[in-house]
């Protein structure tokens, strides 16, 4: 678990359209990276190249690599299902199953696995809701809808699903951007946590929320719109904030523009 | 039921300031909800009719019936005595439009699932047209073709289910080994009639399916056809099951097709690759230019039978639908 992502020379595409261009990014284990930047520089596609969920769009690849410890997650003997089984990922809007019950919203990855076991299934949805700090609220009403709760309890529970998999790493596109103050904090203390035992990469759009749960913060920047998409740096996240190398970071995260 | 309240005069509301007062509720608004409350009235008073004069025909059908309405088979209502009964034309009815459901269901859900999330868009696109093409075909069309070329054709996997099937009773044939104008027949072509409207409406459910609950389950290393278990077909159940009654609502109803390709008769048989059986509405549409006055009540009074078994499919199918509303993705 837990393991180190290494982009190299990453171009993506959407059709011909390159969204996101050239980019050199390592994501170190047991750490939460954060991916800033103006709305349409390219954050959600680079995060989605990570574990192939961008290629869901008709017509979208990459070139360049992507490595898993070492292992490129691009390479032509790569099944795409394997890798999202290593690589978890929550989106920016819950997204329950809704016509499933909250146990079987969080057991669901692992049915695919095909555990079926009652007593396992049982037991790592609770070490799964525990850890994503939803057990007490949701441990009496298993069998309700999972779209019965509130908006940042079904991100936690969409959070539990993702890590009941056990992936070595977690990606989160902008997870807090449809909650309230008060559940976005509960999630930001949870990325906390997890990051004891997962990679994890978050987009954000609140710099607030970067610097507070980040070790990590890479800024994406564009010339134009209709440009790709940059990486412009990347370092720790109390230099990025403080001491940028790059002017463009700076005016970025003063809030001069963007 | 969200959008029902909305509509509602607002008497619930706190009384406004004299100077907001004006007209409290719009012309507009006025005519929409006599034009709606009109027309809903118009169905309900037709709806009755209805039943109002299939009950008042089936009343004097059933005095005159000399034997058991319900458990008697053959049809004789203009002799004396009278002998008539839906027996065989329920088992009929039922089987035939049981067996193109059971033969269309699984493949218009498979159809819809292919134009829905298989297909590339261009495909997609036409596939959707030919359906909807094929969904205003008369059913006259269907009857035609099904008897002077689907049944010709069908004798080959008749036979083969006979030969090799026989053991089970649905496929013995001990009397008769023609394979045409069988309740198989009728149920194949009665499949193909109900296809589209069962592709149609579940490709509608599974079009609207979000993208969010897609991607979380690919996301969780869900193959291509694991996401449509996952995520697409549970969400599109009660569509899916909306689609099956319609379905099922025009194959017990269906008159000419059935007609045209049944030999009809008044047995109840189990061996459906045998010629034979009879159906409410074909039996209405061959019997009607032939019946006297107690044969029309007695026609009226099947016909009131068939109306009764639509009503329960369809009381059957909202029961399964709210079961589960909960689950249903629509909150
Ligand atoms: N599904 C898509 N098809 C085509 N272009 C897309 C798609 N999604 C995003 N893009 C384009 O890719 C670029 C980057 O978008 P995105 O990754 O969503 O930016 P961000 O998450 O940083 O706001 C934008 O120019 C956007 O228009
Ligand atoms: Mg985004």
């Amino acid at each position: 678990m837990a393991k180190r992502i290494d982009a190299r020379d990453l171009n993506i595409y959407y059709g011909s359209f390159l969204a996101v261009e050239s980019v050199c990014l390592s994501i170190e284990p047991r750490s939460v990276t954060a991916l800033i930047g103006p709305s349409g520089c390219g954050k959600s596609t680079f995060l989605r190249s990570l574990n192939r969920m961008h290629e869901v769009v008709p017509g979208a690849h990459v070139d360049g690599s992507v490595e898993l410890d070492g292992q490129d997650i691009y390479a032509d003997n790569v099944d795409p299902v394997t890798v999202r089984r290593t690589i978890g990922m929550v989106f920016q809007r819950p997204n329950p199953f809704p016509t499933m019950s909250i146990f079987d919203n969080v057991v669901a990855g692992l049915k695919l696995q095909g555990h079926r076991s009652k007593s396992e299934l049982n037991e790592i949805a609770e070490g799964a809701l525990r850890a994503a700090n939803l057990w007490n609220e949701v441990k009496d009403r298993l069998d309700k809808p999972g779209s019965s709760l509130s908006g940042g309890q079904q991100q936690r529970l969409c959070i539990a699903r993702a890590i009941a998999i056990r992936p070595d790493v977690l990606l989160m596109d902008e997870p807090c951007s449809a909650l309230d103050p008060i559940s976005t904090m509960a999630i930001e203390e949870l990325i906390e946590e997890l990051k004891r035992d997962y990679t994890i990469v978050i987009v954000t759009h609140n710099m607030q929320q970067a610097a507070r749960v980040s070790d990590r913060t890479a800024f994406f920047n564009l010339v134009a719109t209709g440009k790709p998409g940059q990486l412009v740096e990347v370092d720790r996240t109390a230099k990025i904030f403080s001491n940028p190398s790059v002017r463009a970071t700076e005016d970025y995260v003063s809030g001069r523009f963007g | 039921m969200t959008q029902m309240t909305e509509f509602r005069s607002p008497q619930g509301e706190p009384p406004v300031e004299p100077q907001l007062a004006g007209s409290p509720v719009r012309a507009g608004d006025r005519i929409f909800r006599t034009l709606t409350a009109g027309s809903s009235v118009f169905l309900l008073v037709i709806i009755a009719g209805i039943a109002v004069f299939l009950f008042s025909r089936t009343v004097p059908a059933l005095q005159a019936d000399s034997v058991n309405f319900f458990t008697e088979r053959t049809w004789f209502p203009d002799s004396a005595p009278s002998v008539f009964g839906i027996a065989a034309l329920a088992w009929g009815t039922l089987l035939s439009s049981l067996l193109a459901l059971l033969l269309a269901l699984p493949v218009g859900i498979g159809v819809a699932l292919f134009i829905a999330h298989y297909a590339p868009r261009r495909l997609a696109t036409g596939l959707g047209y030919l359906i909807d093409l094929l969904a205003a075909v008369p059913s006259v069309v269907f009857g035609l073709w099904g008897r002077d070329f689907l049944v010709p054709n069908m004798v080959g996997i008749s036979s083969f289910l006979a030969e090799n099937f026989g053991w089970i009773p649905f496929f013995a044939t001990p009397n008769s080994e023609t394979y045409t104008q069988t309740m198989f027949n009728a149920g194949v072509v009665l499949a193909v009639m109900i296809l589209p409207i069962i592709s149609a409406v579940c490709r509608e459910v599974f079009l609207q399916v979000p993208q969010g609950h897609i991607e979380a389950a690919m996301a969780l290393g869900a193959t291509r056809w694991e996401t449509m278990r996952m995520a697409v077909l549970p969400f599109g159940r009660s569509g899916m099951i909306s689609s099956a009654m319609l379905g099922l609502g025009r194959a017990l109803g269906e008159t000419v097709a059935v007609a045209l390709i049944l030999s009809t008769s008044y047995g109840i048989s189990l061996h459906i690759l045998e010629p034979g059986g009879n159906t409410f509405a074909a039996n209405i549409a061959l019997q009607y230019s032939f019946a006297q006055d107690t044969g029309i009540d007695a026609l009226i009074a099947s016909g009131m039978v068939l109306f009764v078994i639509t009503l329960l499919v369809n009381m059957a199918a909202r029961w399964i639908i709210a079961r589960r509303a909960a689950f249903s993705g629509a909150n």
